[in-house]
């Protein structure tokens, strides 16, 4: 299993776009210095967004002539933090700013059987997985879920490819995944300590298959996922800091993290990963008004429950579910930051 | 013989690359343990070599995914082991099951684990493309523990290219001017031999007949024939299984007593056995071993043995520190080649074409 972490940035020209299903955007750069992208890499692009340069990540769906090609799949979230929509105005001959493909996400030899559960977007991660498991001759499945068949990229295709091994649920047909199902026959059958489970999707599907994981005792270091901590129990809405010690209030947009925004306004922060992992640019919470959108893998359940602390890399404030869309007060936490 | 789908290339590349995409020996099966890992560097890749609590042999990346400390000082914990240095824990996956300081696991937090197969009293590991990694795609050592046979071998680190040592190993007659005093004999340069090989494969074949036994041989076929005297007719057969493993098939039989033509019977036969794993660009682990199929119940032949290969094996090892010292001092010098390097010459296309496959360059960076 190869993990390379190390990032070095290279030019990457757009060689072709097209349209996967409706709001999302196939892209298909050529870089500089082609590597192959092993399943589970993603590439990490520079954008420059209203004049402020942001990282944003996205996995490499296929990797083709040794790297040459490297194809990316996004979504067009209007919550989004604004990298999408730049992605999606590329065009061919356009130049991005990129690194080599990353790899914290690696597909493990030797299980005896695998599980691939993918969510909206989330399928980008898992397509040469399941192209890889295939090659292999692996005991495999492919979980699919989305809201609506129109938006499902990949979906035809990977019904072709992988047939029987797929299994479709969209919630507007009302075939919906059903996490307890499908946990409890993993751990009902006899390649259950020896299965492993990819998943990557949205945050609140992560979290129900994780708690089911961890009450069947299955092994935890058998559940692999990975989140650039993009999606949360609410849509990313504005919302201010308040930052008591600095004797300052900052505004959060939308499209733009609390850590970005802290440091537009000057705010020197401490941070590492920024995807909500790494717990560097954790901070102690004084107070909310509305509800604390978490959206980090680093605090551990009973830690979110209490808001106590954050992650500012991806955490967001928000009004809850009870919120009125157009009411004029936007949520707001008020940080330790000595 | 095989197509070419390609052009040959006159493969003389002194400092030679090594392939990825093979089964390499890490270590004997006794060096690596529950109790401490084993740090051993293999095709350029630095492991940390342990076994788990079922006794499967694990390498993982001799380096923490935190702080890069070696996980070969740490400890083997049952399934797991600890970082010396923060006790991460990592299990034979190499994925981490345990961050002392926080409450859950940053779930990128991975070392790379290689594939692992334990085949004739050796332990394999594979650094490359994981997904190739085919059990049996291992060289054929049989010999090492089949009923059959029996012996014991060494491990010499030899501070040279993995290319020289196949050279060594793939023309015998160094043995006149290295090995004089026990296998040498004038008839090696003198008689002739015949090269085979398909794209995995190069064999040598060297019969001499009628000759005297050489110190080593006489002393083997008095083992087996008590008081043996005379002529002998003595075989070198040299089989190359890529990447780097070489099991050469020798031994004496009284003479005219058919062996050449398939009776041994008359005679007594051995193998050394010989696989060579890169380190570096410059340095390799060179696993050896002595096996023989007569008196196999004598632990004092396998001693005697192990004992005189490791002298024979000295003089080798002088030889390729030497001659890479001369290597590195005369860069600008080539390699030329002899009759007598044929065998190791289609050695080299073998191994060329397994780099370009890997779109690798012959020549491996300087380092
Ligand atoms: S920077 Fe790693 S969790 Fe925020
Ligand atoms: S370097 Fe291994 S735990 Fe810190
Ligand atoms: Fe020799």
């Amino acid at each position: 299993m190869a993990v390379n972490t190390q990032t070095w940035w290279q030019q990457g020209r757009v060689v072709e776009t097209s349209d996967l299903a409706e709001g999302v955007r196939r892209v298909v750069l050529a870089p500089d210095r082609p590597v192959h992208a092993a399943p589970g890499t993603h590439v990490d692009l520079r954008l420059d967004l209203a004049g402020h340069v942001r990282k944003r990540s996205y996995s490499v769906v296929r990797s083709e002539d040794g790297g040459r090609r490297l194809t990316l799949g996004v979504q067009l979230a209007p919550s989004s933090r604004g990298g999408s929509r730049h992605m999606h105005g590329l065009a061919p001959g356009d130049v991005v700013e990129m690194t080599g493909p990353v790899q914290s996400f690696p597909l493990g030899v030797g299980a005896d059987r695998y599980v691939l559960v993918a969510g909206g977007i989330g399928v980008t991660a898992l397509v040469a997985m399941a192209d890889a498991l295939r090659r292999r001759g692996a005991d495999y499945t492919l979980v699919l879920a989305g809201r609506r068949r129109a938006v499902m990229a990949y979906l035809g295709e990977l019904v072709e490819v992988h047939g029987d091994r797929v299994r479709v649920f969209v919630d507007d047909e009302d075939v919906r995944l059903d996490v307890a199902e499908l946990v409890g026959e993993i751990a009902g059958s006899p390649a259950a300590a020896r299965t492993e489970m990819y998943m990557c999707g949205p945050i609140r599907l992560m979290d129900a298959i994780r708690r089911a994981w961890v009450s069947h005792e299955l092994p935890e270091p058998n559940l692999r996922f990975e989140t650039f901590g993009s999606s949360g129990a609410w849509a990313a809405e504005d919302f201010v800091v308040h930052l008591p010690q600095l004797d300052r209030s900052v505004r959060v947009g939308k499209d733009s993290s609390m850590l970005d925004a802290l440091e537009d306004a000057g705010v020197d922060v401490m941070w590492d990963c920024r995807k909500g992992e790494c717990g560097i640019c954790q901070v102690k919470v004084l107070d909310v008004s509305g509800r604390i959108d978490h959206r980090d893998v680093f605090l551990s359940q009973q830690q979110k429950e209490t808001y106590a602390s954050l992650c500012l890399c991806v955490a967001r404030a928000a009004r809850g579910d009870s919120a009125d869309a157009d009411a004029a007060e936007p949520a707001a936490v008020t940080l330790h930051l000595p | 013989m095989t197509i070419l789908d390609s052009p040959p290339i006159t493969a003389a590349s002194k400092i030679f690359n090594f392939p990825r995409n093979a089964w390499y020996v890490a270590a004997w099966d006794h060096e690596v343990t529950a109790k401490q890992p084993l740090a051993r560097t293999i095709a350029g890749v630095p492991l940390a070599l342990w076994r788990n609590s079922d006794g499967r042999a694990v390498a993982l990346a001799d380096a923490c995914w935190h702080r890069l400390a070696p996980l070969s000082k740490g400890t083997v914990l049952g399934d797991e082991i600890q970082c010396p240095y923060h006790g991460l824990r990592y299990n034979s996956a190499g994925r981490c099951t345990s961050m002392p300081a926080q409450e859950t696991i940053n779930p990128s937090a991975i070392v790379p684990s290689y594939p692992v197969v334990e085949r004739y009293r050796y332990v394999w590991v594979w650094v490359g493309d994981p997904d190739l990694a085919d059990p049996a795609a291992v060289p054929d050592m049989h010999q090492m523990d089949s009923p059959d046979w029996a012996g014991d071998g060494e491990t010499i680190y030899a501070p040279c290219n993995y290319q020289l040592v196949l050279d060594n190993l793939m023309d015998l007659t160094h043995e006149e001017f290295v090995h004089s005093s026990s296998i040498g004999q004038d008839e090696l340069s003198e008689a002739e031999f015949e090269v085979s090989h398909d794209d995995r494969h190069v064999t040598v074949t060297r019969w001499m007949r009628d000759i005297d036994a050489p110190p080593f041989w006489l002393k083997n076929m008095r083992d087996k024939f008590p008081g043996f005297s005379g002529k002998v007719d003595r075989w070198q057969i040299i089989h190359f299984e890529a990447p780097s493993t070489i099991c050469i098939d020798v031994g004496v039989a009284k003479a005219g007593t058919g062996a050449p033509e398939g009776d041994r019977s008359q005679g007594v036969n051995g193998f050394v056995m010989n696989t060579i794993t890169p380190e570096t660009a410059r340095t390799s682990h060179y696993f050896w071993a002595f096996m023989r199929n007569y008196r196999l119940e004598s632990q004092t032949i396998t001693t005697q043995l192990r004992q005189g290969v490791h002298g024979v094996f000295g003089e080798d090892e002088d030889m390729l520190a030497a001659q890479q010292r001369a290597i590195d001092a005369n860069p600008d010098h080539e390699f030329y080649s002899l009759n007598i390097d044929a065998g190791g010459m289609w050695v080299r296309r073998i191994l060329d074409r397994m780099l370009q496959a890997e779109g690798l360059p012959a020549a491996a960076a300087a380092k």
